[in-house]
């Protein structure tokens, strides 16, 4: 971030050399401003079609062409709400359920691989990214005999579990590249005042890493809330979570466009205001703390 | 400045590795242990249920329980063509998507690397479907985007002599991966952003001293500067798309036939329509197999991603 706003614009000179110079070097800007824009809009399209789909009385959503000025009505966001209830209870449960016990799992692991490391860090970090990559889709139908077993099956509890393990590795890897950047000196401090690890990370580590804690939150979150295939294979009623609430909104039949649109609408916003909210962690999140 | 980190041994100042007590050895133990042994229980434990299910004759809607099979359910999958059509179904999904996701990506991010008006919103617009989750997005791309009758996109497509394609139909598999790009693009984006941003202002400029063309410039200059953040780009979206199953199952629900189907919804068809655990664990342990192997490269390229910073 920083270093754009630092690197100096090459052109300052040249534009000063002359009025054509100056012409060609604003129309250049001008295409670039337009071509990014362009490209953002293409991109944005799907998004700001749904949300105004969510506004139209389902008689308009399904036109040729379609319908750009229309009567915008909450009717649709107050039908698909009245259902809503059970689906979002569940998701917020079982999302902010996960994150907290991954935040709780996560930082004394990070500390355990980062600040005072154990001997094996190394294959510790590689042991938890390992686990990512193995394909849960590959156990899915032994997973379900074993929460039917274990009377978790379409229970929000097992949606916790799952989660929680899930965001885990990602939790582990982003809050240790937060704590390598924790001053050594100011650790050193603490030991000699004589703090043991308790206080270390207490009065030390954690006032530090806060916000970094935050964003691992919000990455958490984002793709607990997100997620469909546990939760298609494992729940029914008791744990759906609202991907299921969107699928259930499709009838077989009938006009359902707006309809869906709306459910989809809601379910959508919670998590991109959280990430518009956290984009500048949110490249930290996706590289596993690879990239600051 | 963005870099990526490196795995130097952590900012410890008081304390040495070597010549640590028993004690001490258990006492930085201890703190990592709830998460591993976590981590073990809940996704190691699985798989090898699965290897344990891999040799039993399973099916739900069958009385009696499972019974030993031998090597049976692997006769089947590997004799199965429907397994081995997902499996190239995977590979192509994730690899087009992939590398799609990552040459839109690297543009976008060359545009939005330079500063014009409203750069931050255009940014924001730009992440925006990563955000969206992705049974909704699939369900507004699948109808209210790519219905025949009244979709958005034969509208827009209309100038370009599109009329009424029923996209989901005739393009199935073009269709979901294009929807993968979309969701995936932003990702990328914004790991190749974090490295253009990254590169040396001085470089760039001695560069441009010396006369070098702006395409001369990021060919020789950009693009190696970039390429481990390329190369962890295409490495975490792998992982992720390589999972895809929301977009199959909402959009195409697998077809039309199976030509949409993937290694996550075959998975998820052997268990929950033709109800056979033992079938779907074997062909789950062959999935694992093929994933350690790849993951094995994955991983070693991972340990050289992080540590480049080191080696400079």
């Amino acid at each position: 971030m920083t270093a754009v706003t630092a690197r100096p614009s090459p052109r300052t000179a040249s534009t000063r050399r002359s009025a054509r110079g100056g012409l060609r070097e604003w129309s250049g800007r001008v295409g670039w401003a337009i071509l990014a824009w362009a490209a953002a809009i293409i991109f944005f399209i799907p998004v700001l079609w749904m949300v105004i789909t969510a506004f139209k009385p389902e008689s308009a959503a399904e036109t040729w062409p379609p319908k750009f000025i229309f009567t915008p009505t909450l009717s649709e966001f107050r039908l698909a709400i009245t259902g809503m209830g059970p689906f979002l209870a569940h998701s917020i449960i079982a999302t902010l359920g996960s994150t907290v016990l991954v935040l709780l799992l996560a930082v004394p692991a990070a500390y355990a691989l980062s600040v005072r490391p154990v001997k094996h860090w190394r294959d510790g970090l590689f042991f938890f990214i390992s686990t990512k990559m193995l394909p849960i889709v590959a156990a899915i139908g032994p997973l379900y005999v074993i929460a039917l077993h274990a009377h978790l099956l379409d229970s929000v509890a097992l949606m916790i579990i799952l989660y929680t393990a899930m965001n885990l590795p990602l939790a582990i890897w982003m809050i240790r590249s937060f704590m390598l950047e924790v001053p050594g000196e100011l650790l050193e401090a603490a030991r000699l005042d004589g703090a043991g690890r308790i206080r270390e990370m207490g009065s030390v580590i954690l006032p530090i890493i806060s916000p970094g804690l935050t964003s691992t939150a919000l990455i958490c979150v984002i793709f607990a809330w997100n997620e469909l295939f546990l939760a298609i294979n494992l729940t029914v009623t008791n744990a759906a979570t609202l991907p299921m609430f969107l699928i259930s909104s499709v009838p077989q039949e009938g006009l359902f466009i707006a309809h869906l649109c709306a459910a989809a609408t809601i379910a959508s916003v919670p998590v991109i205001i959280v990430g518009w909210i956290a984009q500048r962690s949110l490249v930290r999140g996706l590289s596993m703390g690879a990239i600051k | 400045m963005t870099v990526i980190e490196d795995l130097a041994p952590a900012p410890q100042v008081a304390i040495q590795p070597r010549g640590i007590s028993r004690r001490e050895g258990w006492m930085r133990r201890l703190p990592l242990l709830p998460a591993l042994i976590y981590t073990i229980v809940v996704t190691q434990i699985p798989f090898v249920v699965t290897l344990w299910y891999s040799f039993q004759s399973y099916f739900w809607d069958t009385p009696g329980g499972a019974h030993f099979t031998g090597l049976s359910n692997y006769k089947t999958v590997f004799t199965n063509p429907s397994f081995r059509g997902a499996l190239v179904r995977s590979v192509v999904m994730t690899a087009s998507a992939v590398i799609g996701a990552m040459i839109l990506g690297v543009a976008l991010a060359v545009l939005l690397d330079r500063k014009f008006f409203g750069r931050g919103v255009a940014r924001t617009l730009i992440i925006t479907p990563f955000l969206v989750m992705p049974a909704a997005a699939a369900l507004v791309w699948a109808t209210p985007m790519l219905d025949p009758n009244f979709g958005l996109l034969n509208y827009l497509l209309q100038p370009f002599g599109v009329h009424h394609v029923a996209w989901l139909s005739t393009h199935a598999l073009g269709s979901v991966i294009v929807v993968m790009i979309w969701q995936w693009t932003p990702f990328m984006t914004l790991i190749v952003l974090a490295g253009l941003q990254s590169q040396p202002a001085e470089t760039l400029e001695a560069a441009k001293v010396d006369g070098a063309g702006a395409l001369a410039t990021f060919r020789e200059l950009t693009l190696p500067h970039l390429r481990p953040y390329i190369e962890l780009g295409i490495l975490l979206g792998s992982i992720y798309l390589v999972n895809v199953f929301d977009a199959v199952r909402l959009m195409t629900n697998g077809g039309p036939g199976t030509s949409t189907t993937n290694l996550p919804f075959f998975l998820y068809q052997e268990v929950n329509n033709a109800f056979d655990v033992g079938g779907a664990a074997a062909a789950g342990v062959v999935t694992v197999f093929l994933t350690i192997i790849v993951a094995t490269f994955a991983l070693r390229m991972f340990a050289r991603v992080f540590q480049f910073e080191e080696a400079r």
